[in-house]
């Protein structure tokens, strides 16, 4: 009787639970427990040890917001968004427009562009490192330099100019471009014709005015998502970062974004997983607050009417 | 309008997760027959760049009796890995290490071997050995010394009317006559040297990372001064950077990108089968009246998992291997690679290591050798080469940055000598 209750009618609660289970028990074992336990972790003193003895308190959370290193993590951080971010929603949407007034060869193009996607950040990273922006006389860039008479430039190590964010910049702009630029395409598509045929019968210009009044405020939903997830990908930023600077001996200081940064201090050779993971809580208490504010900014979740 | 969740996730809907679950390794090495009885041991070795080397270890462990041992040969950052699986229950039984770090000692997670080498403890090589040793106990054995030194080619410096550089001022202007459009004249590194130096530079101003009584060793006018040269090498834009291989690699050096390279021992064969005599190696170069040319030393050791099952067969194991098959020692450092055995009385009998740049080499490995104190942390490291990046690529102030390397290091050296900071 009381089994029969627990099941639920037609068994539903059982099969509830077959379907439902398997990945509910993987996503607390993967996600939940691991984060509940890098809170524990963070009021430890941690040294390569994930069950610390030594209670330290809010003292790691103390050191990680004076550390220097820590902060200019959150400035490589902010400096990249605001390139990133701009580049890529301009270059994809321009992509768009223009494989969307193909007449011919549309698929084809679309193909093109879209194919850097399908190749992994850290080969890409490899190719941008080794072949196009290494340092010596022969690379891709200093070949094109010397055409010109100019010096080798010495792309990765070069902190004054900054060149190592041509580098990191460009490698991103070339892999994720093409799948933003897809998502602007399903939102081009989306827009109604007779929208332009009234704008024609009213006398808008071909061009930037129909773009200006037409097509951009119809791409706005398009447009917020993308912005949402080049924010949320720069966030992540680590693949291209590591995979361009380090080397076997260590990462250099600048050009860090913060989990590079966290990283090397709970992950590399340090193991100081008490700093780490408090670090990751401030980290994630950022990034909670920026998608707050970003979705307040949009009007994300307002009632539509 | 306004935006519904349900839009938004309508247009992103074409988002699959990507994340493809990297299948881990699972050629653990097991098996194969050979091996007597015995407990099963799982020995984890670092991927070797050489041919030959994992054969040859297999071919030790197949040789053992008293235990079924597999190998585990283990590419890609070798020393995260064994950090990260010694944290867990199903870490390696025994291993190689660059370290064993003090962290791990102190958290007793490797055995202690000194009974295991009590009788041939003189025969090690003294630097290395003090390395592997805390609070007067052994907790690796040492496998063999690897060294780092400076590579010179002969002919671009007579071409150029060069000596070999003795003193750090002389090599700032070796490097910049050296550099022409074609070649660099100095190569550090990919990132100028931050790196990969370390306390080279600072020893051979005669200071250290730690005195002898544990306190900072370059709080020091001197380590500024040293390091200051380091920028100097830079601004004259006299350093390779970027090159596609870094300063391990004696790439650079051979195809003649740059005229002298800082590389390791592990380079010479391969210098030598591609310039015949047009080379020669170097001590890092001495600066100041207290300074004295020295070359970095370092070993990997075996050691024992102390949390592993079987601990008491480990230790039996690697001192059959380490300490008595002394055959097996010499195969090891001298069959495959280039490294000199970290028994002396084996370093002695090699034939390989008698003649011309390599008999120089293992000179300076016993008399100017020197090694980082196993008290001196990451954190503190990563302190300094931070700073050391800092002074030679953005030019701030050797003092200042210094400075702020200190009291890192004064605070870390309280924190892992117990005093309180």
């Amino acid at each position: 009787m009381l089994l029969r209750k627990l099941l639920g009618p037609q068994n539903r609660n059982l099969w509830f639970w077959v379907f439902v289970g398997p990945f509910a028990i993987g996503l607390a074992l993967f996600t939940y427990v691991p984060l509940a336990w890098s809170l524990y972790l963070s009021f430890f003193d941690a040294h390569n040890t994930v069950t610390p003895e030594d209670f330290v308190g809010l003292a790691n959370y103390r050191t990680m917001l004076t550390d220097s290193a820590f902060q200019d993590s959150l400035l490589t951080f902010v400096v990249f968004t605001a390139v990133i971010v701009p580049a890529t929603f301009a270059l994809s949407l321009a992509l768009a427009l223009m494989v969307n007034r193909l007449r011919w060869m549309q698929a084809f193009f679309r193909s093109v562009f879209f194919l850097p996607v399908a190749c992994s950040y850290v080969v890409a990273a490899l190719v941008w490192k080794l072949s196009i922006f290494n340092g010596v006389r022969f690379g891709l860039a200093n070949t094109v330099l010397g055409w010109f008479g100019s010096d080798q430039i010495a792309w990765l190590s070069t902190t004054d100019p900054p060149w190592y964010w041509l580098v990191i910049v460009t490698v991103r702009l070339w892999l994720q471009a093409g799948f933003y630029m897809i998502l602007f395409l399903a939102g081009l598509q989306r827009i109604p014709k007779t929208l332009y045929e009234a704008a024609a019968v009213d006398g808008a210009r071909e061009g930037w005015q129909v773009f200006r009044h037409i097509t951009f405020p119809q791409l706005r939903a398009t447009s917020v998502a993308v912005v949402l997830l080049l924010v949320i990908n720069s966030f992540q930023a680590f693949d291209e970062f590591y995979n361009l600077l380090s080397s076997a001996k260590g990462y250099p200081p600048y050009a860090r974004p913060p989990l590079v940064h966290l990283y090397i201090l709970a992950l590399g050779k340090e193991q100081n997983l008490g700093l780490g993971s408090a670090g990751a809580v401030i980290l994630a208490l950022i990034i909670g607050v920026a998608t707050v504010a970003q979705a307040r900014f949009f009007g994300l979740g307002r009632r539509e009417d | 309008m306004t935006i519904s969740r349900r839009t938004l996730l309508g247009t992103t809907s074409g988002l699959a997760l990507t994340g493809a679950l990297a299948a881990c390794g699972s050629n653990t090495g097991r098996g194969g027959g050979g091996g007597g009885g015995g407990p099963e041991l799982e020995h984890w070795y670092h991927q070797y760049g050489e041919q030959g080397v994992e054969q040859a270890v297999k071919k030790y462990a197949d040789a053992y009796d008293k235990a079924d041992v597999s190998i585990q040969w283990r590419p890609g950052d070798y020393m995260q890995q064994l950090s990260a699986a010694l944290l867990t229950k199903d870490g390696p039984d025994v291993f190689e290490t660059e370290g064993p770090e003090l962290d791990q000692i102190r958290g007793k997670r490797v055995a202690d071997l000194t009974d295991l080498i009590k009788d041939v403890k003189d025969d090690y090589n003294p630097a290395v050995l003090a390395t592997k040793t805390y609070e007067g106990k052994v907790y690796g054995i040492p496998q063999v010394v690897d060294m780092q030194l400076l590579y010179y080619r002969k002919s671009l410096l007579d071409d150029a009317g060069v000596e070999p550089p003795r003193t750090l001022d002389a090599l700032v202007d070796a490097a910049k006559k050296l550099t022409t459009k074609k070649t660099k004249g100095l190569f550090l590194g990919n990132d100028g040297g931050a790196a990969v130096l370390g306390a080279t530079p600072l020893q051979a101003a005669g200071l250290s990372f730690v005195s002898d009584d544990g306190t900072v060793g370059f709080d020091d006018p001197a380590a500024a001064k040293a390091l200051g040269k380091l920028r100097a090498l830079y601004a004259d834009k006299s350093l390779l950077l970027g090159a596609p291989s870094d300063w391990s690699d004696p790439a650079a050096f051979t195809q003649g990108l740059t005229a002298m390279q800082w590389s390791g021992l592990w380079a010479l064969p391969a210098v030598k089968k591609a310039l015949g005599d047009d080379f020669g190696v170097l001590p890092f170069p001495k600066d100041g009246a207290a300074g004295k040319p020295t070359v970095p030393v370092g070993a990997f050791a075996a050691a024992v998992n102390a949390k592993g099952k079987h601990v008491a067969a480990g230790k039996a194991y690697l001192k059959w291997l380490w300490v008595e098959k002394e055959d097996y020692q010499e195969d090891f450092a001298l069959s495959y690679g280039f490294h000199i055995p970290a028994r002396i009385s084996l370093a002695k009998k090699a034939k390989k290591l008698q003649e011309g740049a390599a008999a120089e080499a293992v000179k300076l490995a016993t008399e100017n050798g020197f090694s980082n104190p196993l008290i001196w942390t990451t954190a503190a490291n990563n302190a300094y080469n931070d700073a050391l990046s800092r002074i030679i690529k953005d030019g701030k102030d050797p003092d200042a940055e210094l400075r702020k390397v200190v009291r890192k290091a004064q605070s870390e050296l309280a924190r892992v000598q117990g005093k309180p900071s």
